[in-house]
């Protein structure tokens, strides 16, 4: 992705329905929005606005009914299933609310995964993946399972897992919604730390004002529409 | 091999449920190897070329005697060394179990067989000398709390005698040992003077069970089986010449087609196989719709994820199977020596049969795992995510 001083991501004239049964219901309806490369993007809005529908629009885990999705020069919405994939692990980070690390394995492990579709060797993916955990970190947990960890220590391990094969743009959804207050802070702090001096693009959904408040920019959805935007901070 | 860690991971994520799983698959593979050892014992058969002894019994079937006046015949056949006799006896000691087999011999019986019957020179002596003597395996002598000289009453369960009654009275002279550990199951055998037989018995006389021969070369075994087989063509006792093995097999076929009853058992549980774990595929797979999800979510193509479960149902039947054959190969010496004499002896594994073993697995690995990994590849990530 190269987009040094445009937009990263362009959106024009976003829609999204799912089918009930027969009925076809509208979650976003004409959505246009530009994230310029390095900004910290938070969307906001009431449960059922859309953010999250938009969230995985722009990560490519959905595709949108009508409408184009431009994200460092590509068209991902015309992106078929396998390109789609091979593009989110090349281009995207995610970072869930509850984590979703596999409990089976180690912090090292769950963030060596997405390096495992790449053609590095076993201990380049090992030396990777240690650089991650030291930069959120945890590099004394590296042995540890999900089990072991604290929930903000999960999320950091999660973010860890998003930024090992360093994409542009980090996609969360909703990252501070299952911690205490102390964790969420640190948490965000650390996505703040990634788009500050990192230079990552992160779009992060969340209906916590006070976790918008690290963002630098923050659009509000209602009813699958945007309904404004606040410039918050100065981007990185 | 990168994403070796993760299917194992994967396997043993509900370790309990793996282990009782991998415990069901060693079983049926134990089965497999088994039955499958069994199968290849009765249907050995008729490689004639180097045997050392040859069985003649009747074409018809083995119950079935044939007269002693072949003996001379099959006697002048050139190649022919030295020939015995024997007739199934089938008494019993006080209760008709435990089973032990007990047969009536010629007196050339215990040369002929030197390598299953090691006796002192005095007992086997006593033996040739005393009418109504019997010599037993070591084995089933300590089984009864028998001693040499004691006298043994045998519980006729085919031939009454002259007088109507059952009972046969043996007196112990001699106890054998087998030297070789592999058939020590002959231990378990009880030998008395076909003579004492033939005279004492209401039902039949100057018939023998089985003849036992044995020869000059044995490379020419094919070309005597023929010849002798030719003495008896066309008459109402047609003989069938064939190994020991062969001839055992055919024995222990009485009691059913050996071959379908193993197949039936086997199909049995092999069905139950992919059920059982074809459920713990799907449950397995189920519960982790999510990490799935995930796994997509990063980059894993559907292929990938199709390729990710199969793997695991995979090497969890590869896993217990080869454990199962393992433990089949290790048992099968053991069985050999504890059933020699009733049994035919069960061929090892051999390549042949662990290759088919391995394809069994392969195959049922993929089938168990097929409709599962079909569910994982389908899913749609932003539903799974969101639990739908």
């Amino acid at each position: 992705m190269n987009t040094l001083h445009g937009a990263l991501i362009e959106i024009r004239d976003l829609s999204k329905s799912y089918l009930r049964g027969k009925q076809s219901v509208p979650v976003l309806q004409g959505v246009n929005l530009d994230v310029a490369t390095g900004d910290f993007f938070a969307l906001m809005g009431p449960s059922g606005s859309g953010k999250s529908t938009l969230l995985n629009l722009i990560g490519g885990l959905d595709a949108p009914s009508a409408g184009s999705i431009v994200i460092g020069g590509q068209r991902i919405d015309r992106l078929g299933a396998a390109a789609l994939a091979r593009w989110r692990a090349a281009n995207v980070g995610f970072v869930f609310q509850f984590y979703n690390l596999l409990p089976m394995l180690s912090a090292q492990k769950n963030v060596e995964l997405p390096l495992l579709l790449t053609k590095l060797s076993a201990s380049e993916r090992r030396k990777r993946a240690a650089i991650a955990l030291q930069l959120v970190g945890l590099a004394d947990r590296a042995s540890h399972k999900p089990s072991e960890l604290s929930g903000g220590q999960q999320q950091r391990v999660a973010i860890a897992r998003a930024i090992v094969t360093d994409p542009e743009l980090l996609v969360c959804d909703e990252p501070t919604g299952d911690l205490d207050r102390a964790s969420a802070e640190d948490v965000l702090s650390l996505l703040q730390q990634l788009n500050r001096e990192h230079g990552k693009t992160i779009v992060m959904v969340t209906h916590d004002p006070r976790a918008a408040e690290h963002a630098s920019h923050m659009v509000h959805l209602d009813k699958g529409e945007l309904v404004g935007a606040t410039r918050v901070s100065a981007p990185a | 091999m990168k994403y070796l860690s993760l299917v194992w991971a994967g396997l043993w994520r509900r370790k309990t449920r793996t282990a009782f799983t991998l415990l069901s698959v060693l079983a049926a593979f134990l089965l497999f190897g088994l039955l499958g050892a069994v199968r290849s014992a009765f249907d050995a058969g008729d490689q004639l070329a180097g045997a050392n002894r040859l069985i003649v019994s009747s074409r018809l079937s083995i119950t079935q005697a044939l007269p002693i006046a072949l003996l001379p015949r099959i006697q002048a056949v050139p190649g022919v060394k030295e020939v015995a006799w024997a007739n199934w006896f089938g008494g019993y000691y006080q209760h008709p179990t435990p089973f032990f087999p007990n047969f009536a011999v010629s007196n050339n019986y215990l040369a002929v067989y030197h390598d299953l019957f090691a006796l002192p020179p005095a007992q086997a002596k006593a033996f040739a000398e005393t009418q109504d003597g019997a010599v037993v395996g070591a084995a089933l002598a300590k089984q009864f709390g028998w001693k040499l000289g004691q006298r043994i009453p045998l519980i006729a369960g085919i031939f009454p005698r002259k007088d109507g009654s059952n009972g046969w009275t043996f007196q112990i002279v001699g106890i054998f040992k087998t030297p070789n550990a592999r058939l020590k199951g002959a231990e378990q055998d009880f030998l008395f003077h076909w003579k004492y037989f033939d005279e004492g018995n209401a039902y039949m006389r100057n018939l023998a069970g089985w003849y036992v021969v044995t020869l000059d070369n044995p490379a020419r075994a094919g070309d005597v089986a023929r010849a002798i087989d030719a003495i008896s063509q066309n008459s109402d006792h047609e003989t069938k010449t064939q190994t020991e093995q062969a001839f055992q097999a055919a024995f222990a076929k009485q009691i059913g087609d050996i071959g379908l009853i193993a197949g039936g058992i086997m199909a049995a549980v092999f069905f139950t196989l992919l059920l059982l774990t074809g459920n713990t595929m799907a449950q397995a797979v189920r519960e982790r719709i999510p990490e799935l999800a995930v796994l997509k979510t990063l980059g894993f193509q559907d292929g990938a994820v199709l390729a990710l479960v199969l793997a695991e149902s995979v090497t969890l039947i590869l896993l217990g199977g080869v454990l199962g054959m393992g433990l089949a190969d290790l048992i099968i010496p053991g069985l050999n020596t504890a059933l020699a004499g009733a049994f035919p002896a069960l061929p090892g594994l051999g390549w042949h049969g662990w290759l088919s073993a391995l394809g069994l697995m392969l195959m049922i690995g993929l089938v168990v795992g097929v409709l599962p990994a079909l569910r994982g590849m389908r899913l749609r990530i932003v539903d799974a995510l969101a639990g739908r």
